[in-house]
């Protein structure tokens, strides 16, 4: 099913990537919020790029804009190296589709879970007869590891686990070869996170999907990713190989945001050397002239404040947006 | 975590339930085994069964579980602010050698706030939505500390604001709780528990919403707390990374029961106790980011449905018969730390 037959190396390929929210800040004054500025990166077929970063640095609104969910402010997203507009973006939903972190709301409360699973199938009119549709559901349960008996019970019935199960099983019901998952173990316990963390791997090797894994649990990101983006405000500062990322990481973000991991071992947490950051994110509202990382960075120089650094090639595709390291 | 391998226990005795060694001073706080029911339509919901700890003056105590092992609702039989229909059904809870649950309500007042605060899980429901952020930390000012006028008060709460990272403090104290972010709810949430400088510090899932910068300068923030005021903080926490960094002493539940207990050390390198054992296999650490993690099968224990036996053993793989019927009591391991599981007294016999 997942064929590749398209010339490009790359299944998502995201250029210049920019989301600005119009924010008003008086009564005639707009001022745009600048949530995405300027990302690009590519993703192999049946590979995982994780992206990670702090909250409000825009990683969800990545995720959501390359769904079309928001219509982006500039910037290409070619897709099988099609480009996605709005007029397509309906069609390729079938190809594309989201897994949201909150098992809760994200689950219709008056549906049952085969309304829930089968409502893309309606939605794209992937069956026959109403036993193809049931078939199918039942199917696509087996395969996130949902009894059939769960099939007739609404989502309230349900452990945070299993609704995250429901959500990916809807997402998978439109056989897609690129699924944006926004946060999916978040919001469950430890114990149930890797059992959906073993899923999403062995979904992977069984359908060879492609994964935007946005998460901002440093540990759950290198584990299930091929590949790290870091962001901060609105851009990507490194993107590299995952255990490349973990070992070498290069960029002063990067290397502060790593230190700030609790690593589940007290010998190795307490001998840890953290570099703390010192004050707060910019207001996106207000942002740094040149690198956005510039103010709470201790290697910032003149340079720094005048331009922005793009992404250059350290070898061995490690990206890293900084003018000093 | 090579260690664990090379552990071998020798033997495990039955010793009575009891805190941990005891240094010089008494504990600050004493949890004698606890039991908190919660009456419901569909029966009587025993969320703690019989948990034991003792807390002394400038520790950290981590109580580490998942949802519905009953930490949350420990914290909250000690500050004694449970639903309507919960309710201590056993037990006793001593603070500096007089029952809490002899107080009256006055003096309860007065141990809440002064004595005892808590940072919660969920900082959007517990922040009041019709009042600023300003009016909420004022009235706690005004209300326990020295601070009474409205500009004292006012100043101290932009320094509290300060200290645990909100940008723009005088901006954010005009502000209501939904203006803010998740993050910084919390923030304002902590700083509403530090105002007061209490000598008990319970700290419900404190970063669970926070990012980990934001995490690492707020722990970093309640250890140098801690050691300016020399509090006592109960950390109550899901995220065994936390623990790791934060904890001297770590109690584990499960299903309202303390499944082991001991250092930090004992939890994470001898764990004695298949749910501890399991627990540990499931995260991704350092070193198994190759492999597939081995989950805990099975789905969090239903408190209305308890089995008879241990908590765990639905979910154990190597759950024996015993275990079905009979509660495993706390046995003394050879390394000095505490654990209720079966497996200890099998492995004791067969060696």
């Amino acid at each position: 099913m997942n064929t590749v037959n398209f010339n490009s190396e790359y299944l998502v390929e995201v250029e210049d990537l920019k989301m600005y929210f119009p924010v008003k800040t008086g009564f005639f004054k707009t001022v745009p919020l600048k949530a995405v500025d300027g990302v690009s990166f590519n993703i192999r077929p049946g590979e995982t790029l994780g992206l990670v970063g702090e909250s409000g640095c825009g990683k969800t609104t990545v995720g959501r804009t390359l769904l079309r969910l928001y219509e982006p402010t500039g910037g290409t997203f070619r897709f099988k190296g099609e480009e996605v507009t709005a007029k397509n973006i309906g069609a390729l939903r079938k190809e594309m589709q989201m897994v949201f972190q909150d098992p809760y709301s994200s689950l219709n409360p008056r549906m049952t879970v085969e309304d829930i699973i089968g409502e893309p199938l309606d939605v794209h009119k992937l069956y026959n007869s109403k036993e193809e549709r049931h078939e199918k559901v039942l199917h696509l349960m087996e395969l996130v590891g949902l009894n059939a008996e769960h099939a007739t019970r609404y989502a309230h019935e349900f452990s945070g686990g299993q609704r995250q199960r429901i959500g990916i099983a809807r997402s998978l019901a439109v056989d897609p070869s690129f699924i944006v998952c926004d946060e999916p173990v978040s919001a469950l316990d430890v114990s149930i996170q890797a059992q959906v963390i073993n899923m999403f791997e062995e979904l992977q090797d069984k359908l060879g999907v492609t994964y935007l894994f946005i998460a901002h649990d440093l540990l759950v990101v290198h584990h299930i990713s091929d590949r790290i983006a870091v962001m901060y405000l609105g851009r990507i500062v490194e993107i590299a190989d995952a255990d490349e990322l973990n070992e070498n990481p290069i960029h002063p973000y990067t290397l502060s945001l790593l230190s700030a991991v609790c690593v589940p071992d007290p010998v190795k947490a307490k001998a840890n050397k953290r570099i703390i950051l010192e004050g707060d994110v910019p207001s996106p509202l207000n942002m740094p002239s040149g690198c956005p990382f510039r103010t709470r960075c201790r290697y910032a120089t003149e340079q720094c404040a005048q331009e922005a650094p793009s992404l250059t090639d350290r070898g061995n595709e490690h990206l890293v947006a900084c003018w000093n390291k | 975590m090579a260690e664990t391998k090379t552990v071998k226990r020798v033997k495990a005795h039955i010793v009575p339930k009891k805190p941990a060694p005891t240094p010089d001073e008494p504990p600050v706080l004493s949890v004698q085994n606890l039991h908190t029911s919660f009456i419901t339509d569909s029966g009587e919901v025993r969320a703690v069964n019989g948990v034991s700890f003792d807390l002394y003056k400038g520790k950290i105590l981590g109580v580490v579980g998942e949802s519905g092992s009953g930490k949350s609702v420990t914290a909250y039989s000690i500050l004694q602010i449970l639903d309507q229909n919960g309710r201590i059904v056993e037990g006793d809870i001593v603070f500096r050698d007089k029952s809490l649950l002899s107080y009256s309500q006055k003096e309860m007042d007065a141990f809440r706030g002064n004595k005892c605060s808590i940072i919660f899980q969920d900082p959007m429901t517990s922040l009041n939505p019709v009042f600023t952020v300003g009016y909420q930390l004022r009235e706690a000012l005004q209300l326990h500390t020295k601070y009474k006028t409205k500009q004292q008060a006012t100043e101290r709460a932009v320094q509290l604001l300060e200290m645990v990272g909100v940008n723009e403090p005088d901006k954010r104290l005009r502000q209501y709780p939904f203006e803010l972010s998740g993050g910084m709810r919390q923030r304002v949430m902590i700083a509403m528990a530090l105002a007061c400088e209490p000598d008990i510090l319970i700290a419900d899932e404190p970063t669970t919403a926070l990012d980990v910068t934001i995490q690492a300068q707020i722990l970093e923030l309640m250890k140098d707390l801690q050691e300016e005021l020399g509090m006592a903080i109960i950390l109550v926490t899901h995220d065994l990374g936390v623990i790791a960094t934060m904890c001297d002493e770590i109690i584990v539940m499960y299903g309202g029961r303390v499944c082991e207990r001991g250092t930090a050390e004992d939890i994470f390198y001898r764990p004695c106790h298949e749910y501890t054992k399991g627990l540990l296999k499931s995260l991704p650490n350092t070193d198994n980011m190759k492999e597939r993690l081995v989950p805990i099968s099975g789905t969090p224990i239903n408190l209305l449905n308890m089995p008879e036996g241990c908590a765990f053993c639905p979910r154990c793989e190597n759950a024996m018969k015993i275990c079905l019927t009979e509660q495993p009591e706390e046995l003394l391991m050879p390394d000095g730390h505490y654990a209720a599981c079966w497996m200890n007294v099998k492995e004791a016999m067969d060696t």
